[in-house]
């Protein structure tokens, strides 16, 4: 009886045990992406990048000897789900740390959250400035920030269009009237008057009646702070009311989806834009990009940020010893870690030392190249 | 002058694809009191079946914009009525004699389950249909001048025919006189032999069927959509038709056509920030001074 007793008891200690240690062997890493809605490529960019990671981090050992295992947070490029999923990564999944958000508008409540928690997160995407310059203190960024990408951008507006005149057209989220608002910042400061400062509805395939507002502006030139949705329907509803003028737009367009939308190569011929070197062209990420190719999978845009973004966490994990947030944010500050993207460091703030965006341009074959 | 000519037509081309979507909405109101909130995904689902349609079609060989369009809009037609159909029965027919609320949440059901299906068969990823109907008309107006494509002009064309139609047989076959009978009197109707059942599934099938046609109309046009396209464009369509009525056919389509003018024109004179602002200020108004909506018939308590 009392053996009984005993073995009931051992059993289901037993299990639990077993069970906590196998949960104590993984280091669990968020990657908060919008898997769903509107911009699931990016999401799913940032989900291949983070898995290919894992993989190859956890075929050298993992680290400190233990094996990262991914968790998703989808928040489908929304605030409120963002929080959710936040929350659902934090408390019921345990991360130590997070790789995320995509939108800035989900990145920013998502990052208070991780900063509560104490907890690291990188975002490989977003990058309005307002994310790292709130004070929180485990908040990097792998990607540049609006005001670098918009003051390149106004730059070549005035020296290289030699535009006097500029729309600016935005989509009312946190990143495209944030890119927006420094263009145009950026555009006085160079000596550019905008003529014509609109906002448009993220959703709608319907923007004629701004198109027509562009052309009776008289604006030479056209920027557009926003994403692919609602880039393609713009330019091509620009080119179908006969306004040939140049169409400036953002990294967020970085797809060729923007052909998709825009109905055709011919809409989308001459569109600029601006963004990081192509990482695939690095030196530095040349294996890593075959590796992608071999199964399949094409590296664009921001998988490779992704995929440097677990590297650094993984390189702070590996050298603090701990997965100790705090620790780990202070490692970051102070040292330098070589990624797929080349060797990165942080500021203070958590933004990148060097961010260097350059002009990109579509051409006639729908493929785009760096100026 | 040329930009509020253009600012119209632009308006008209959009008011005229609400007002298409309206009638769905209005259809199904006016024959059962119940809100469809799963016709925005109906009207996606089109979309997506339009570009299917399209790619097979040019898969084939069949290179004439005529042939394509007739093939695209009976495929099209035809596969989201059978859809409509099946909403019908999945969601309102099982519930026809519950609390007037239980239909409308199982439409909402039926709205995500459709657009998750959507995204999962078909991929979260913006589609694309390439420009079928090229060429631009250009009309000098003053100084300026005013572009319509002529895509533009065939959504207009095939708006007006497909009202036409739509209103030919409500008012004038044996089916719409027995569609009528049922919206007036549902228990009358079914004592004097009309199969209400059969009606109510029928009016769902048309309400789809007008949807398919915006959907055909607007790939046409825009050239672009994804599984989220119903909403937006759904909640605009539901606004027209409680802007020109609902229960109305021709309400809808005014309440379409005020709709998309007014956004225009608002966006070109003021600012398109707060377009939606404007619309929904006047639907406000306009349902201040008559609840009944524009074209709409006055609530008669039935006693």
């Amino acid at each position: 009886m009392k053996t009984i007793f005993k073995a009931s008891v051992a059993l289901p200690a037993a299990i639990s045990m077993a069970l906590s240690m196998t949960a104590m062997a993984d280091i669990k890493i968020g990657v908060g992406a919008p898997l769903t809605g509107p911009n699931a490529a990016f999401g799913e960019q940032i989900w291949r990048g983070a898995e290919q990671a894992a993989k190859d981090i956890n075929a050298k050992g993992g680290i400190n000897g233990q094996q990262i295992a991914l968790v998703k947070g989808d928040d489908a490029c929304e605030p409120k789900q963002a929080v959710a999923a936040a929350n659902q990564m934090v408390d019921s999944a345990k991360v130590v740390a997070v790789i995320g958000h995509y939108c800035s508008s989900s990145t920013i409540p998502a990052s208070e959250i991780y900063d509560e928690a104490q907890i690291v997160s990188i975002t490989p995407a977003s990058s309005a400035p307002s994310i790292t310059e709130r004070g929180l203190v485990g908040v990097f960024r792998m990607a540049g920030r609006d005001d670098q990408q918009g003051q390149v951008a106004a730059d070549y507006i005035a020296k290289n269009l030699k535009a006097k005149t500029v729309a600016v057209i935005h989509d009312k989220d946190t990143f495209g009237q944030g890119v927006a608002d420094t263009t145009k910042a950026a555009l006085k400061a160079e000596g550019v008057e905008t003529v014509l400062y609109e906002g448009l509805t993220r959703g709608e395939k319907d923007f004629n009646a701004v198109v027509t507002k562009i052309r009776s502006s008289k604006a030479e030139v056209v920027y557009f702070g926003g994403c692919h949705p609602e880039a393609g329907p713009l330019v091509r509803q620009m080119r179908e009311q006969g306004l040939t003028i140049p169409f400036v737009t953002t990294d967020c367009t970085v797809t060729d989806q923007l052909v998709t939308t825009a109905g055709g190569k011919k809409y989308t011929d001459g569109v600029l834009m601006t963004f990081y070197p192509d990482p695939r062209n690095l030196e530095t990420g040349k294996a890593v990009v075959k590796e992608f190719r071999d199964t399949g999978y094409e590296p664009e845009s921001y998988t490779l940020f992704s995929y440097a973004s677990l590297q650094a966490l993984a390189a702070a994990f590996s050298a603090t010893g701990t997965t100790d947030g705090n620790k780990a944010s202070e490692w970051l500050k102070s040292h330098s870690v070589d990624t797929v993207l080349g060797t990165k460091s942080w500021n203070e703030k958590g933004d990148l030392k060097e961010s260097p965006y350059v002009m990109y341009k579509w051409d006639a074959d729908g493929k785009f190249g760096q100026l | 002058m040329d930009t509020f000519i253009q600012q119209l037509v632009n308006g008209l081309t959009l008011g005229s694809v609400y007002g298409l979507i309206a009638i769905g909405y209005t259809m199904v109101y006016g024959i059962i009191g119940m809100i469809n909130f799963a016709h925005g995904e109906v009207y996606m689902i089109s979309a997506y079946l339009a570009a299917i349609s399209i790619a097979v079609l040019s898969f084939w060989g069949v290179d004439s914009f005529p042939l394509i369009i007739l093939g695209t809009l009976i495929f099209t037609i035809v596969v989201t009525g059978v859809y409509g159909l099946a909403i019908e029965r999945v969601a309102y027919k099982p519930l026809r004699n519950s609390t007037r609320l239980a239909p409308l949440i199982s439409a909402i059901g039926i709205s995500l389950v459709l657009q998750n299906y959507v995204q999962i068969s078909q991929g979260a990823r913006q589609q694309g249909i390439p420009t079928l109907l090229e060429g631009t008309l250009r009309i000098s107006v003053g100084d300026g001048f005013v572009m319509i494509t002529h895509t533009k002009l065939f959504i207009l064309a095939a708006a007006i025919i497909g009202m036409l139609a739509l209103t030919f047989m409500i008012k004038s076959t044996r089916l719409g006189r027995m569609c009528r009978a049922t919206q007036q009197d549902r228990k009358m109707s079914q004592i004097l032999g009309i199969n209400t059942d059969r009606i109510i599934s029928y009016v769902f099938v048309i309400g789809a069927s007008m949807g398919a046609l915006a959907g055909v109309l607007i790939t046409l046009n825009y050239g672009t959509f994804d599984f989220y396209a119903g909403f937006i464009i759904g909640i605009k369509a539901f606004t027209a038709a409680v802007l020109g009525g609902i229960g109305s056919l021709p309400g809808a389509m005014l309440g379409g056509l005020i709709l998309g003018v007014s956004e225009a024109q608002f966006s070109g004179m003021v600012n398109a920030d707060y377009k939606d602002v404007f619309s929904f200020s006047l639907l406000v108004l306009i349902l201040i001074f008559r609840p009944q909506g524009l074209l709409g018939r006055p609530q008669v308590t039935k006693v």
